[in-house]
């Protein structure tokens, strides 16, 4: 793009960068909690697996959020055809992300939580995100101007930002005593809550991901079809109201359950459209398969395709009364969020980030030797779960249950592939995105 | 699509989406009783000890320790005490306060009565549904 040159970097760069660091931290914390895993009581005194949980989800939540918005403050530039609204706006609003999330990172370390699942740490460290969001949200609707003639995509990000500080929110909601007075109305609440902030940050990631296909393949067809907004809209109608599915066994309303049982089933339709396109899809990767942002939207698509069919089954109530509870739902949440938001996410971040570096092209062959470790290591990774889990299934429904530790035990050689996995994938992630950091030498800037 | 029919689908899923949020803010599935101030209390030592990294309640939470929802019941409060203050080889010891002590085990006690996670409590239905 015209708009940046290699001395002065746009902001949204930064965020990609800070981004990668919180990956590059997260897959590590990821790490140590395997270990804590295989080795009881490994750690215990230091980074007990309390602290190492939460900045382990924190780092790769904040990677995934933080990344997608630096992405499509790249993207947008490149749609409107004009500089962002203002940089100085998205600067402030990096600085807050940065500070809030170095305050999170040493309260894990102290100790000093407060706050409940993936958003472990005191409510008040909020409040610089609230801030920052709010300020991307003007910059947005800003830069945009009007949803007039425009395509999915801007309607997907507006969604994902507006939606995302919503549901942010009111995952806050229990800071009021009134949304916790009762266990059942408040995990109600937090897991409404959740579920469609996943879906708010979807919408950002693929939104982007549309953008770059339109880009790699020089038209704008699909962008701007009925097709594409009537799939906009089967995944706006998921975000709201789907989330029922993981809360199918906490005695709430029966018929939060019914609407999201049946709103979830709609997903079939996705599914349905991806095996139609298979073939397109094929033809489509080998015409392109040599360009690496494109590799990675390629093992997306693939994941998508496993995610989604492994959610299907889970958002099945009576399925789910087996799966819940058990790391099928972690091989379900990693997967999605490695699987498909990691893996687009990078595919942007070479786009955006790694088209002019010169690293990056030096390194090509370590980087897809990274590419083909993360994705055979993930499948083994999300294998070893799945047993895990179904073991524990079958001990959960069983009438004479062995003691919860024992069980544990004989879970061990899956746990034990999984961290080996794990450990093949955190480090395949460090080769991939190491280059991304290197200056270009004063050589190839001159070129 | 015309841009027009756009605003109209999107309009009429927001409307759909915040009367959904506001009837479940003001119709939760238990009525808001007096507020139970131990209770509440427990809930926040729950939250600030990070209990749920390693624990569930209704299967939600981390995975290294067991569910908790009905420990009270089964357990019984003593137990659940001799737990938090020794630890174990995975769970660390907490120190606790007296009274935090007594506001955890009076969530938790709240949370016992809330219902059972037990999965093999449901009945599975043929089209799909659960019940308990
Ligand atoms: C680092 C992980 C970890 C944390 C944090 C943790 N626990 Fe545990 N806890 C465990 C494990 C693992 C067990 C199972 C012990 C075993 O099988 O040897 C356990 C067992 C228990 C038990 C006994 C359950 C039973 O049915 O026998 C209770 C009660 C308990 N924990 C309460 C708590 C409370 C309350 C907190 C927060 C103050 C807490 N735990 C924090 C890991 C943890
Ligand atoms: C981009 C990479 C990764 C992402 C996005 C990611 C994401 C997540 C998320 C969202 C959870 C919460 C799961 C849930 O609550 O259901 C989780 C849990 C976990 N992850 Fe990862 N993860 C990544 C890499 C890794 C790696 C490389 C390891 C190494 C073994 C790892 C180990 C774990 C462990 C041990 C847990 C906790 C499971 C439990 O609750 O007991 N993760 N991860």
């Amino acid at each position: 793009m015209a708009l940046s040159n290699n001395n002065s970097k746009p902001v949204s760069h930064y965020f990609l960068f800070f981004a990668l660091i919180l990956l590059a931290c997260g897959v590590t914390y990821g790490t140590i909690g395997g270990l804590q895993y295989l080795i009881p009581g490994y750690l215990k005194e230091t980074l007990s697996f309390e602290k190492t949980r939460p900045l382990h989800v924190s780092s790769v939540v904040f990677w995934i959020i933080i990344a997608a918005v630096g992405s499509m403050l790249s993207y947008l530039p490149q749609h409107t055809g004009k500089k962002i609204y203002s940089s100085m706006l998205a600067r402030i609003q990096l600085m807050l992300m940065i500070g809030a999330a170095l305050a999170i990172t040493i309260g894990y370390y102290a100790g000093i939580f407060g706050g409940r699942e993936y958003w472990e740490f005191p409510p008040l460290f909020s409040l610089p995100i609230i801030i920052g969001w709010l300020l991307l949200i003007y910059n947005y609707i800003s830069s945009i101007g009007n949803l007039f003639k425009q395509p999915v995509y801007v309607w997907m990000w507006l969604t994902g930002v507006l939606f995302f500080l919503f549901t942010y929110l009111e995952s806050l909601l229990w800071v009021i005593p009134y949304f916790r007075s009762h266990v059942i109305n408040d995990m109600t609440i937090q897991w409404k809550s959740y579920g469609s902030m996943v879906g708010s940050w979807n919408m950002l990631i693929y939104g982007c991901g549309i953008f770059l296909m339109d880009k790699i393949s020089g038209e704008k067809k699909y962008s701007y079809s009925s097709i594409a907004f009537l799939l906009y809209f089967i995944g706006l109608f998921n975000l709201m109201f789907n989330w029922g599915h993981h809360i199918y066994t906490l005695p709430t309303h029966a018929y939060v359950k019914h609407i999201s049982y049946i709103v979830s089933m709609t997903e079939l339709l996705l599914l349905g459209r991806i095996i139609y396109k298979w073939k397109d899809s094929v033809s489509t990767a080998r015409k392109y398969f040599y360009y690496l942002p494109f590799r990675f939207m390629v093992a997306a698509d693939i994941w998508i395709f496993l995610t989604l069919s492994l959610a299907l089954a889970m958002s099945v109530p009576a399925i789910n009364v087996f799966t819940h509870g058990t790391h099928i739902t972690v091989a379900h949440t990693m997967g999605a969020t490695i699987g498909i938001n990691t893996f687009m996410l990078l595919a942007f971040v070479f786009d955006i980030l790694g088209e002019k570096s010169y690293y990056v092209k030096q390194n090509r062959k370590s980087i897809m030797i990274g590419f083909w470790s993360a994705n055979i290591s993930l499948f083994i990774f999300w294998i070893s779960l799945i047993g895990a889990g179904i073991t524990k299934a079958i001990w959960q429904m069983k009438s004479n249950q062995e003691i919860f530790g024992e069980m544990m035990k004989n879970l061990w050689p899956y746990f034990l592939s999984f961290v080996i996995a794990g450990f093949v994938l955190a480090t395949a992630f460090w080769i991939m995105i190491v280059p991304l950091f290197r200056k270009n030498p004063q050589s190839a800037n001159d070129k | 699509m015309p841009d027009k029919k756009k605003v109209v689908i999107f309009l009429l899923l927001v409307t759909a989406y915040s009367s959904y949020s506001a009837y479940l803010y003001l119709r939760p599935p238990f009525q808001a009783e007096p507020i139970d101030e131990l209770a509440d209390k427990g809930k926040i030592v729950w939250q600030e000890n990070n209990c749920t990294a390693c624990h569930q309640i209704y299967g939600l939470g981390g995975y290294l320790g067991p569910d908790l929802t009905n420990v009270y019941s089964k357990r019984g409060a003593e137990y659940i005490k001799a737990f938090v203050k020794g630890g174990t080889p995975i769970m660390p010891s907490f120190k606790l306060s007296e009274e935090d002590m007594s506001a955890l085990l009076v969530f938790l006690e709240h949370v016992d009565q809330s219902g059972s996670s037990d999965p093999r409590n449901f009945r599975i239905h043929f089209n799909g549904t659960i019940e308990q």
